[in-house]
């Protein structure tokens, strides 16, 4: 059989569908299509794509398996790396990680390694095969983890396989973090963040929601009560305001309340879910990245006529992953590029009902190297909403910190940390993710996670601090 | 899973619970409040803690029926289990000694109150508690009030018990009697608390008012909280709940509670129809 040359195409759900459904969008690969994906990679000796995945996932090897339908021993090899392959393979930015430093990318399509990574998981998952526990020996040393975001998750699962008896304390009522109240079903199902979840419990891990740390209990009475070091990995969870005339009004969303509605309450269920959401014909969502993507699909599958994204420079400088911004422009996402909000206007009864808006044009490249938008004078005007979401970012979840002056904070807010495992101010305490580096991607999180293990590990057996 | 110790309907709609949940009794403080869902298609609502007890673990909560959320809860029977609960959330009161404080509650605004009176008492305050209730159906709490206050006044709507008329009434006539308050805490309706803020202003009484509004996950994450003190948007949950009165918008809060009532209408009458 002549070897297939064209990467596979993901398929999805039809645009007319999906655009009036939760579901995932992307489908996933048959087992015929990951087989012709898979014998494209040239098996590298000296593979470049591993160096582009921030938890160095052994990649050609797992791939190799995949040709040989050794499905389990792949996914075996992917979690020599990463615990959460079904989770990566779904809302990686590729792009810019593994597939960017695939050999292949230089002269054609590099391989669909995150596909090929979801395909692993979920064929193993849909099958009878039952993943066998790792052999643990236990140590009997307690470790708290503080949020299940991707960070936690993935510090929390490497402990207990080294032994320890981890307990992760959760703010919310479900274990994930964005992974649960950010993203979106239709990219991220909830069944999928579930499945890890479980996975977590089976390797003995204690997760405790509904525990406010900070609030319901401080990182001394953990100490106090046995624990011998701590991670924490509270995400950036703070959403920010633009500080504009009439941006309190109704119907007027921060992203992580749209978000947060549609996808831990599950308001797109409303009524047979009790929490309700103002689904809009007009809905406008202020930021170009993956969160007002989130947004803004979301508002469309609400039943949005108009469903707009505000940005105030160009398509080129959005931040969003292309594959992204791809589907938005597909499902019929309206763009206003080079606009920026000035003022919210409401009605009698305080409902927002128009936005007005000045228009920009770019000027000289900023710090970042993206040119910066200047405003041109005289330029305002009205755009009619009925729904607004402002996706412009978000800052240091501040609950915890706040009771917790020990722990040093740049000036961005962010836990400031001392060595490569995440070691804070504070003796016993790690931090990683978002909450130290600024909103950043789930494996990122996942891989400081990681690296606070190895940090916690060897913390714990040496007794040296800084 | 948060068991229920103890359940009395008192008043009318207002359903007295007594929680296990002994991380939460151990942290509480007057002022704070948890996040409750009861089941697991529910929403999260806030709730004041009104009492707690360390040694046995458990925190006392009360309840008004105002529509789904609350009536579901409603029917919930000791022994049962609340699913979700977490706390305590909000800044606790700053309670001080300063001299005469009035209290004041409408309706299961008095639940709130009522913890705070008594650490006002305890600090060594003279307290005159005003409880106002749409009539007397309503009425909760006397009878633990009264342990706590120097002087303690009721008022109904109608009339059918205390004095006919409004809490703002009670707190003229106080005033207009020469009694020098130097503190008044108000906590009930956003239209009661507005009125409170107003007489209190114009005699220079500082105000301290607990803001009801909606809120999703109570830990600041959302922003569904926002309320506007002293023109600055702040989030009660984690900012608040309580801030000084007279910097209060409370015409904004008052819009911004009512946001859904559309979407409540429609829950609460299907839940009727189908139970
Ligand atoms: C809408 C959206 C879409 C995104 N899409 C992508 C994507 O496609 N690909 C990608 O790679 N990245 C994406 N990201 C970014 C990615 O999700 C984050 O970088 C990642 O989740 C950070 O992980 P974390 O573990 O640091 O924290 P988080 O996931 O933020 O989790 C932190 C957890 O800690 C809890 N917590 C906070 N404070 C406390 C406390 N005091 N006590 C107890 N618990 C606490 C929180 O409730 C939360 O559950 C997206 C983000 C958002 C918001
Ligand atoms: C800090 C705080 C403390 C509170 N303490 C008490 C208390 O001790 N006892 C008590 O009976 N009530 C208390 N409330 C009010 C209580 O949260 C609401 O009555 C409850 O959420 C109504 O839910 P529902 O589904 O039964 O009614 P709905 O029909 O949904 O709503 C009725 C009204 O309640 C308000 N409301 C609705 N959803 C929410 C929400 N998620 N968060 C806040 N308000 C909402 C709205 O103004 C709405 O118009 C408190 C509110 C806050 C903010
Ligand atoms: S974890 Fe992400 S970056 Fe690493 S190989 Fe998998 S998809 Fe690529
Ligand atoms: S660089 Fe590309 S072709 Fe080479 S091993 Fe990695 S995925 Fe395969
Ligand atoms: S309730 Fe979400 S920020 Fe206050």
């Amino acid at each position: 059989m002549a070897k297939n040359k064209e990467r596979i195409d993901m398929p999805r759900q039809e645009i007319k569908e999906r655009i009036r459904n939760f579901e995932e969008v992307a489908i996933g690969y048959t087992e015929e299509m990951a087989l012709l994906e898979a014998e494209r990679c040239l098996n590298c000796k000296d593979a470049t794509c591993i160096k582009g995945c921030p938890v160095n996932v052994k990649i050609p090897e797992f791939i190799k398996f995949v040709v040989e339908k050794k499905y389990l021993d792949a996914l075996k090899k992917i979690k020599e790396t990463n615990s959460l392959p079904a989770i990566c393979g779904r809302v990686c930015p590729q792009e810019e990680q593994c597939e960017k430093s695939c050999i292949l990318g230089k002269a054609k399509k590099p391989i669909a390694i995150g596909r090929l990574e979801r395909f692993v998981a979920d064929w193993v998952s849909n099958s009878d095969i039952k993943e066998e526990l790792p052999k643990i020996e236990k140590k009997n040393v307690k470790v708290a983890v503080i949020g299940s975001g991707p960070g936690g998750l993935a510090c929390a699962a490497d402990l207990a396989l080294l032994g320890y008896d981890v307990t992760i304390f959760e703010a919310l009522h479900k274990p994930g973090g964005v992974l649960v109240y950010g993203i979106p079903e239709f990219r991220l199902p909830k069944r999928i963040v579930e499945r890890e979840v479980e996975y977590l419990k089976k390797l003995g891990v204690k997760i405790e929601t509904n525990v406010v740390v900070g609030k319901s209990i401080t990182l001394k009475d953990l100490f106090e009560s046995g624990f011998k070091a701590i991670y924490l990995g509270l995400g950036a969870g703070l959403p920010k305001f633009m500080n504009l005339k009439g941006e309190n009004l109704l119907n007027i969303y921060s992203a992580n309340e749209y978000l947060t509605r549609t996808n831990l309450m599950k308001a797109y269920k409303f009524p047979e879910y009790d929490t309700p959401i103002k689904k809009g014909k007009r809905v406008a969502v202020i930021g170009g990245g993956n969160v007002a993507m989130d947004a803004v699909r979301s508002s469309l599958r609400y039943g949005a006529e108009h469903a707009m994204i505000i940005y105030r420079r160009s398509r080129q400088e959005l931040p969003a992953r292309e594959e992204e911004v791809e589907n938005a422009e597909a499902e019929g996402v309206e763009f206003h590029f080079l606009v920026n909000p000035l003022e919210f206007i409401g009605d009698e009864k305080g409902f927002v009902k128009q936005i007005k808006l000045q228009r920009m044009q770019l000027g000289e490249p900023d710090e970042s190297g993206r040119r910066k938008p200047v405003p041109i004078e005289g330029s305002e005007f009205l755009l009619d909403v009925d729904v607004v979401v402002i996706a412009i970012g978000q800052t240091a979840n501040p609950v915890l910190l706040n009771v917790t002056p020990e722990i040093k904070r740049n000036r961005w807010g962010n836990i400031e940390v001392y060595d490569e495992f995440g070691r804070t101010s504070m003796k016993g305490v790690f931090a990683g993710g978002d909450i130290v580096t600024g909103e950043a991607t789930v494996i990122q999180a996942m891989g400081s996670g990681k690296k606070s293990a190895e940090g916690i590990d060897q913390y714990i057996k040496t007794g040296k601090w800084l | 899973m948060y068991q229920i110790l103890e359940h009395k309907t008192i008043g009318q709609n207002i359903h007295k619970m007594v929680i296990k949940a002994p991380l939460i009794a151990r942290e509480a403080k007057p002022g704070q409040f948890v996040v409750i869902r009861s089941y697991e298609n529910g929403e999260r609502i806030p709730i004041t803690i009104c009492e707690k007890d360390p040694q046995m673990g458990s925190i006392t909560l009360y309840i008004q029926e105002v529509g789904k959320s609350t009536a579901k809860i409603g029917l919930l029977k000791k022994g049962d289990h609340i699913l979700d609960i977490a706390g305590p959330l909000g800044n606790p009161a700053e309670i001080k000694k300063v001299g005469t404080v009035v209290t004041i509650g409408g309706g299961v605004g008095c639940a709130i109150t009522y913890p705070e009176t008594r650490a006002y008492k305890e600090a060594g305050n003279y307290l005159i508690g005003i409880m106002g209730f749409r009539n007397v159906s309503f009425k909760i709490l006397e009878d633990e009030m009264k342990k706590v206050c120097d002087e303690l006044y009721i008022t109904t709507d109608d009339g059918s018990y205390g004095q006919k008329g409004f809490v703002s009434d009670k707190l003229k006539e106080i005033i207009s009697s020469g009694e020098k308050i130097d503190e008044v805490l108000v906590i009930g309706p956003a239209i009661m608390m507005k009125v409170i803020s107003d007489i209190t202003r114009e005699y220079k009484i500082k105000t301290i008012a607990s803001l009801n509004s909606i809120m999703v996950d109570g830990t600041g994450m959302c922003g569904a909280c926002r309320v506007e003190v002293g023109g600055k948007t702040k989030f009660a949950c984690v900012d608040g709940p309580e801030f000084d009165a007279h910097e209060v918008n409370f015409s904004l809060l008052m819009k911004r509670a009512s946001m859904y009532s559309e979407e409540e209408r429609l829950s609460y009458e299907k839940f009727k129809n189908e139970r």
